[in-house]
């Protein structure tokens, strides 16, 4: 993994200030996205198989307990049955999710979960930072990141400060993910950018380009929780921006996660694509690219079983995670 | 098709995240073509006809090479069969009321959109498109033709009052678009009541055979449409029952059939090819730059009316904007037409490949960057390609042609950029690539296209129309400005000249004039009228003729009452001259200006009007109730048409596009006109006021029975503010003068108010540069009538619509 860490780069706004963003235009390019490239049969399968090892298997809730979390991590560790999996004659070795995502009090239970069940490294995300809303001081969301990775976390989603975003305090953004950065230490870091709350594509691209420079490792699109989450037209943007910092950078360290709303396999393979065309083969494996999703493991067992058998299941046929 | 996984399965390919195949299916296609033993007649008079003794063609597919059907080469005797069945069918079909026109145009759309699958294959397989091009862009088109006409039909009457169907309209559509060309024509043709007989490309014809089934399911009254195959489309040109020609295609086949029907009488609408500018400004977003670029460059395998881009750049970007668009293109694929993963198809004709490559490789001084073809050994594929750095001589850079190619050159301003990019014979589309407003409203205000997209390209909707202007044709398709090139005014019989005998090499090249001295009238001693010196004006200066000589004025009587100077070839140069230099300045002048120049013209007329009726009295020998009247209708004229200077600039169109399609009536740019022999004053009158009003620089030839009420109409001009070069005034023999106005590549349109046969001469001979002629074929016009006088038509002559592309937005959240 230490190949894959970004070392970040001085605060430098000229690298961001006059961005250029044509929403009409973008939006043309994302809707030809689904329909310029397409997979079939088994190359179809072979995308949903990859699409599975590139999910951050998540539940972010309230009511979420040992019980619903430990489900969840052997579900990560074993996304498909092994019925499935003879049924494509696929040893299941190798076939895992990219990790579980849960919030930092649950960290532990999982680690315990995982440990108990044989995969004592399995990679641990935690969503940390006041999260969804990032609206509590910075030292106690330093502090969150801190107990999620002693905890055991590997990868910690934090989320930027929107406030300082939408008043353009830019270097506020970037000052404050560094220290979390810090604070993460040898965890991976990604950055929500939240970006349905961030009022312009610009925005997101600004949001994009301070958080690589402070140190992300991925950025990622949402929360979940705000009104519009990943699309196409938002992913593009921060594609580019990657592409940019790859640019400046001569090294591919920074990788993407679209997070909520994606739901089914063919969508999922749209993503898989995008990254392909726009960025190339590499940015297609767990390494820098992850779903942020918790409905779209169901619906890929669902197509792969349907392409070995040639009928659709119940969904009472798909193990529950 | 899922299945049992068999022989392979998923887990060998884990790590492999290749595309694979996705073929699109073609069984329904050859279903299609098995249902009619993959042999086809011609659909004449609502059956399918197959006369015998006829050559055939083979319909190949341009990525196999694959025989898909045989087709019948139409002789003249079937083309004859078509035009009388249209020609039966229009006596009918144009008296329809038009809700049931309406009817049957919804009953189309409504069969289109049934078997929109079988259309987008048979387009496919037939020219080498992407089916993901014709699934998802030509069909929904014509579908949306068709809706959108079937609108237009129902409202005929109430939105074209006063005007009415041509009859027989021939479409000759072109290979690059075969059913998005025959659908933009066909139906505002059927809508305003005319039939259509539909002659498809050589190249590609299998979807327009297809059509005609689609009009027998929608219960198209036989005639009304008939589609006729062949090799040769002049057969159809040239057949005299035919009375309009609707042709898309390249610059050189326009020529070839604007010379064909000269001095017919046959309306004729060009819709020939350009090379399109992208013009791309330091303040554009780059990468949806680099995007459209693609879109412009290798639609449709770059064979896009609309492509063959010259790509403009600002200096500023160029490094980054190449860098960008070369790891763009290397994304690109080229192969098999049916496989949904390419983004090429093959090109529709072998022979294209040829040129594209002797371009390509040719001296052009630039650098090259080409997609690698890892396809296939087809002759008929070629690679994406990108020459940059060239120069604005080189011939890859001037040269028409269609093929996924683009030249990029940089530039260095935004005055700079649109030189560069009017700086060309064509003129059909061009985009603009910039986040700042004022920039990409003054130079899609400026460019010399039908169509401007900004931050945008290839945008098309059956409610905004497309089409070109300089080499690249007249004519529109598309919104209610097309519907003019189905209509003639309600009271006007459409004049068909039949053997019209023209010289065309000597058409006004001896000179008729009486250089010797004549008498003054009935030998008295001349008057001051006789005496008073004429001059050429032009440039807002009175000029002497370059011959030095004069020619006599007869009155009515046949007595000499004057003089007038004896204007030629180097006079019509130096006006023209005068004329393009304020083409600009007048064109963009604001309405409100214009008015009141043209008001103040009124006025100064009218402290003349005793002047004038004398003067007509005196030339014509009209009574002075006669002469009273046209002098007094010649100010009303001008009082009508500076009404028009500030309220036909245009309007929004409907198009189903997130954004604003605003339509803009421009100027057709230098005019000129040669007035009728009658009406010496109020002709005059009539045709230069809505030319000026809608802001045409013009060179006028007076009467040349009657030229002194014309040409001494310079002394209102010089008090009236009229800037100089806005209204030339050239006397002389009329047969010559209008020669060299026609041969003139700076005269975007002529107007000729005379013989048959110099109609035919203007017609022929406007092949040059393409320029929009407006001829009477010999036909009295009565300009005291307000129909014949100052109709739609002059609106309609005076004017060149250009559609511009505003997409809008920014939100996409909160």
């Amino acid at each position: 993994m230490e190949d894959h860490r970004n070392q970040g780069r001085e605060f430098d706004e000229s690298l961001f200030k006059d961005v250029k963003i044509n929403l009409s235009a973008v939006a043309r390019r994302a809707s030809d996205l689904g329909s310029r490239r397409a997979v079939k049969k088994q190359q179809q399968a072979a995308w949903e198989l990859r699409a599975v090892t590139c999910i951050d298997l998540t539940t972010l809730a309230g009511d979420d307990t040992p019980a619903n979390v430990s489900r969840l991590c052997f579900k990560a560790a074993h996304p498909l049955s092994q019925d499935l999996l003879k049924l494509l004659h696929i040893n299941g070795a190798g076939i895992s999710t990219g990790a579980v995502c849960v919030y930092p009090n649950q960290v532990k239970a999982a680690k315990e979960a995982l440990v108990r069940s044989g995969y004592p490294n399995f990679p641990i995300a935690s969503v940390a930072t006041g999260f969804p809303c990032g609206q509590t001081p910075l030292k106690s969301r330093l502090a969150e990141i801190r107990s999620a990775v002693a905890d055991g976390a590997t990868e910690i989603d934090i989320v930027i400060n929107r406030t300082y975003a939408l008043t353009g305090d830019w270097k506020g953004v970037y000052d404050e993910v560094k220290q979390m950065k810090d604070a993460c230490g040898a965890a991976h870091m990604k950055t929500i950018l939240a970006t349905g709350e961030l009022g312009s594509l610009r925005n997101i691209y600004k949001a994009s380009m301070v958080c690589m420079m402070a140190g992300a490792d991925f950025i990622k699109t949402s929360t979940g929780k705000e009104g519009v989450n990943a699309t196409f037209i938002v992913a593009l943007v921060m594609i580019r921006a990657i592409r940019d910092y790859y640019r400046l950078t001569g090294v591919k360290v920074v990788g993407f996660k679209p997070a909520g709303g994606i739901r089914t396999a063919k969508d999922a393979c749209v993503w898989l694509s995008m990254m392909k065309e726009e960025l190339g083969d590499e940015y297609t494996s767990n390494k820098l690219f992850r779903f942020g999703a918790s409905a779209l493991l169901g619906d890929i067992e669902r197509q792969l079983y349907h392409y070995a058998t040639g009928y659709y299941p119940a969904i009472t046929e798909m193990p529950m995670g | 098709m899922a299945g049992i996984v068999t022989d392979g399965n998923a887990g060998h390919i884990l790590g492999d995240l290749s595309y694979g195949s996705a073929l699109d299916a073609e069984n329904v296609a050859l279903n299609w073509l098995e249902k009619n033993n993959k042999s086809f007649g011609l659909y004449i008079n609502g059956q399918w006809v197959y006369p015998d003794g006829r050559q055939t063609k083979e319909s190949k597919n341009p990525a196999t090479g694959k025989v898909l059907a045989t087709t019948i080469e139409a002789t003249e005797d079937d083309i004859k069969n078509a035009v009388i069945s249209s020609k039966e069918a229009f006596k009918t079909w144009s008296s329809l009321a038009p809700h049931v026109r309406s009817r049957y145009l919804y009953s189309i759309a409504r069969n289109l959109q049934k078997n929109q699958s079988l259309l987008a294959i048979v387009e496919a397989i037939d020219s080498g498109k992407p089916t993901r091009e014709t699934r998802g862009v030509d069909i929904p088109a014509i579908i949306r033709q068709f809706y959108h006409h079937a609108g237009w039909a129902q409202l005929k009457d109430t939105e074209l009052s006063g005007w009415k169907p041509y009859g027989v309209t021939a479409v000759i559509s072109h290979w690059s678009f075969p059913l998005m060309h025959l659908a933009s024509r066909v139906a505002p043709a059927l809508a305003t009541g005319n039939t259509v007989i539909v002659f498809p490309s050589s190249k590609t014809r299998l979807s327009a055979l297809l059509f005609a089934e689609i009009c027998i399911q929608s219960g198209l009254p036989s005639g009304v449409v008939n589609v006729v195959t062949g090799s040769d489309s002049r057969l159809l040109v040239s057949n005299p029952d035919v009375d309009k020609v609707v042709f898309v295609g390249s610059v050189d086949d326009g020529r070839g059939v604007r010379k064909l029907t000269a001095g017919t009488g046959k309306s004729l609408s060009l819709e020939l090819s350009g090379r399109s500018p992208i013009l791309v400004f330091e303040e554009a977003d780059l990468d949806s730059a680099v995007e459209g670029i693609v879109e412009a460059a290798f639609f449709n395998n770059g064979q896009v009316r609309n492509s063959r881009s010259r790509l403009l750049i600002q200096e500023l970007v160029q490094t980054q904007l190449i860098e960008k668009l070369k790891a763009r293109m290397s994304k690109l694929t080229v192969g098999n037409n049916m496989e949904k993963n390419n983004d090429l198809g093959p090109l529709t004709d072998p022979q294209l490949c040829q040129q594209l490559k002797q371009l390509v490789d040719g001296d052009h001084g630039g650098e090259k960057f080409q997609v690698n073809l890892v396809t296939s050994d087809q002759a008929n594929y070629f690679p994406p390609t990108l020459i940059y750095n060239i120069q604005t001589s080189s011939q890859v850079y001037l040269e028409e042609f269609f093929g996924p190619l683009v030249t990029a050159i940089p530039f260095r301003t935004v005055k700079e950029g649109i030189t560069l990019a009017n700086h060309s014979v064509y003129g059909t589309s061009a985009s603009v690539w910039t986040e700042n407003l004022s920039v990409a409203l003054e130079v899609a205000s400026q460019l010399q296209v039908g169509t401007v997209w900004v931050n945008a390209h290839n945008l098309f909707d059956a409610a905004a129309g497309v089409g070109g202007c300089k080499a690249s044709g007249f004519g529109r398709s598309g919104g209610k400005e097309s519907l003019f090139e189905y209509v003639l005014p309600t009271w006007q019989n459409l004049q068909k000249p039949q053997n019209v005998n023209v010289d065309i090499n000597k058409f006004g090249t001896a000179s008729n004039s009486d250089l010797l001295p004549s008498a003054s009238a009935s030998g008295e001693s001349p008057g001051w009228e006789f005496n008073k010196t004429y001059k050429l004006y032009y440039g807002g200066g009175q000029k002497r003729p370059d011959s030095g000589a004069s020619l006599p004025v007869l009155n009515y009587k046949g007595e000499v009452i004057a003089h007038v100077p004896d204007g030629g070839r180097k006079d019509i140069r130096n006006a023209v001259e005068a004329a393009v230099k304020v083409t600009g300045s007048w064109g963009r002048k604001e309405g409100h200006g214009k008015a009141q120049i043209m008001y103040y013209i009124a006025e100064n007329l009218q402290s003349r009007f005793s002047e004038y009726v004398g003067l007509l009295s005196a030339m014509t020998g009209q009574t002075e109730s006669e002469a009273t009247q046209e002098v007094d209708l010649s100010i009303q004229r001008l009082f009508y048409w500076a009404a028009y200077c500030d309220k036909y600039g245009g309007s929004v169109q409907e198009s189903t596009f997130y954004g604003v399609t605003l339509k803009l009536n421009e100027p057709v740019g230098v005019i000129g006109i040669v007035c009728p022999e009658n009406f010496p004053f109020l002709g005059f009158i009539s045709l230069v006021a809505p030319a000026i009003a809608r802001g045409n620089p013009v060179i006028v030839v007076p009467s040349g029975k009657y030229p002194l009420a014309a040409l001494g109409f310079h002394q209102v001009l010089e008090t009236s503010d009229v800037p100089a070069g806005v209204i030339n005034i050239v006397t002389g023999d009329g047969d010559a003068l209008t020669k060299t106005l026609a041969e003139h590549h700076d005269v975007n349109a002529l107007w000729y108010f005379r013989s048959g046969e110099g109609s035919k001469f203007v017609e022929a001979a406007s092949a040059g540069n393409l320029k929009r002629t407006w001829v009477s074929y010999g036909a009295e016009r009565n300009f005291l009538d307000a129909d014949q006088g100052q109709g739609g038509e002059l609106l309609y002559h005076s004017t060149s619509s250009k559609n511009i592309w505003l997409p809008m937005g920014d939100i996409f959240a909160n």
